[in-house]
């Protein structure tokens, strides 16, 4: 299968791009960022998304399946063009597939679509709709560009759509929005919470997007690894001390004194859980995880020592 | 009472499927269990002196919702059923109650709750946990049962009726409860609607002494045989209420079974 891969010079991304040519596909990619280092049989293309050159590549090339990992996440980028990278981006995508004839699209969501309130349900089903928008505007985008590839469901039902809303990453090398909260010796909690957070290791994630292409699967799927962990856990057993703060207190110290950098609004994401049902996903792929809790806590320990530490 | 063994030996022997970390994929901890249990073991052993009568009837193991009566100002009627479970059930259950919505809004109540398996009274939670053959403890009475006054303690409101459908849908076999000595421990005489508004709460208990601490009354929690519906949970509504008042009906009569006895042994 030829696959096209947008936003192939992420971590993910580019394991992914690996692993389907080592199993046989055709594999291309797209990314602004540079990937110097691709291995061989990789054909990467240094554009945007968004610009006729990305267009040239779906006419030439006729892709026959199509991963679209070009979102970004919410504090990366600033407002307005982040909002134009994930809902520009996304529609020039499914446009292009529309008139390029790709037979399969993946979309690569995220599980903070649902928002966190105290109020929700502690496993969230695909069938929910987002919640607690208001209080992190920041993730709109997101929740949009996840609702505008969902409507490819019915606009297109030639073109064979997943979208896929993936829990946080943990393990090496390292990155991703858990990563970075976590990247201290200290790590802020909110007094009194404790939330439960959904994790899975980036090779375990590959496995799955890996499936869900072979696997030809349509719909919206939560994907989600091993049962959720207390933050605490996650803090103390990749090494690094919690310190639980009241939330005024909290939010004065964000991005201050060595804290990660948090907006206001995602504080409800360290007060409230955000844990999906996957039951969907594994009956329609037959999707296992490698990597259980305690595996993922050691090898992102491991792989991102606290700093100051022996290692 | 199994005084032999610790509470960290029973909650090892909880049959729920715990992790290296000592966690449950819904968050229930080792660790939490062991501190909320030895404080309500206290309770229900030395402040409550509480008395079972009946725990044969609740399955060892597998689906099954305990369906009770609430008695006195807040739940310290579910506090010592779910402390029972533990103590007298062999293996030892958890029983998982359906929190109010306004718990997991306040820092400490929204931790202490989850770690000990009382989430929030969600259809979907109760569905999901006798999905997977947890113990539901449920009050139909809701926040009106939790607010009956001193003087209405061995009365019973109007039950909701969504346990009923819940059962149907899952065909998990309802154990009713008859819980006395709540509205003792705690007898009401006023409940402040307003005030409890301004703090988030729906109302606040006042008791003759003003404080809503609990006294030390005898409990008694009177456990009847299993009762279970045939159905798929979309039946008409009068359907559903004649279900409901089985069950009330039933709770109402281990209510007045409770005082008779008791009225005998104070006689004795």
């Amino acid at each position: 299968m030829r696959v096209l891969i947008l936003g192939i010079a992420g971590g993910i991304a580019r394991k992914l791009a690996t692993r389907l040519l080592d199993a046989g596909h055709e594999v291309l990619g797209i990314d602004v960022r540079p990937w110097s280092a691709a291995p061989k049989g990789i054909e990467f293309h240094r554009v945007d998304v968004r610009k006729r050159a990305a267009e040239d590549v779906f006419r030439r090339r006729r892709p026959e399946a199509v991963v679209h990992m070009a979102t970004v996440t919410a504090l990366s980028v600033s407002g307005g063009e982040r909002g134009r990278i994930n809902l520009d981006g996304t529609k020039a995508v499914f446009d292009h597939c529309r008139d390029y004839g790709v037979k399969q699209a993946l979309f690569i969501g995220r599980h903070t679509f649902y928002g966190a309130a105290p109020d929700s349900p502690l496993y969230h089903s695909e069938d929910e709709p987002p919640r607690a928008l208001e209080k992190v505007p920041e993730l709109a985008d997101l929740v949009a560009a996840d609702l505008y590839a969902a409507t490819a469901l019915w606009r297109m039902p030639e073109l064979t759509t997943a979208v896929l809303r993936f829990v946080y990453t943990l393990g090496a090398p390292g990155t991703g929005t858990l990563a970075s909260f976590l990247r201290g010796r200290r790590v802020p909690m909110v007094l009194g919470y404790d939330p439960l957070f959904h994790v899975m290791q980036e090779e375990d994630v590959v496995t799955a997007i890996q499936l869900a292409l072979e696997k030809r699967i349509r719909g919206i799927f939560n994907v989600a690894g091993p049962p959720p962990m207390p933050f605490s856990v996650i803090i103390r057993e990749t090494g690094r001390t919690p310190v639980p703060l009241p939330t005024p207190l909290l939010a004065r110290l964000l991005g201050r004194f060595g804290f990660p950098r948090l907006s206001q609004g995602t504080l409800s994401h360290i007060k409230y859980p955000i844990v999906v049902d996957n039951r969907r996903f594994r009956e329609a792929t037959g999707f296992q995880y490698a990597n259980d809790e305690g595996r993922i806590l050691r090898i992102f320990r491991e792989a991102s020592p606290p700093p100051g530490s022996q290692g | 009472m199994a005084h032999d063994e610790s509470i960290a030996e029973r909650v090892n022997r909880l049959e729920l499927p715990f992790n290296e970390f000592g966690v449950d994929p819904y968050g229930i901890s080792k660790k939490h269990l062991v501190l909320a249990g030895s404080a309500l073991a206290f309770l229900y052993r030395y402040y409550f002196r509480v008395r079972c009568f009946g725990i044969e009837h609740v399955p060892p193991r597998g689906r099954t919702m305990l369906v009770g009566n609430h008695s006195g100002g807040y739940a310290v009627d579910g506090a010592m059923l779910i402390t029972s479970m533990f103590l007298e059930m062999n293996p030892p259950r958890l029983a998982q109650g359906m929190a109010e919505k306004f718990m997991n809004r306040f820092p400490v109540a929204s931790l202490w709750t989850s770690r000990t398996g009382q989430f929030t009274g969600l259809p979907e939670h109760a569905h999901r946990l006798l999905e997977d053959d947890r113990l539901l403890m449920v009050f139909p009475e809701g926040a009106r049962g939790t607010a009956k006054l001193y003087r209405e303690r061995y009365s019973l409101v109007d039950f909701g009726t969504g346990f009923i459908r819940l059962a149907l849908q899952t065909r998990t076999p309802i154990v009713p409860v008859g819980i006395l000595g709540g509205g003792t421990a705690v007898p009401t005489v006023a409940n402040l609607y307003k005030l409890g508004r301004l703090v988030g709460v729906p109302y606040i208990p006042v008791t003759p002494y003003l404080l809503p601490l609990p006294l030390p009354a005898p409990v008694e929690l009177h456990y009847g045989a299993p009762i279970t519906f045939s159905g798929t949970g979309d039946e008409d509504d009068d359907v559903i209420a004649g279900y409901v008042e089985q069950v009330k009906s039933r709770i109402a009569e281990l209510i007045e079974q409770g005082r008779a006895q008791r009225t005998r042994r104070l006689g004795a």
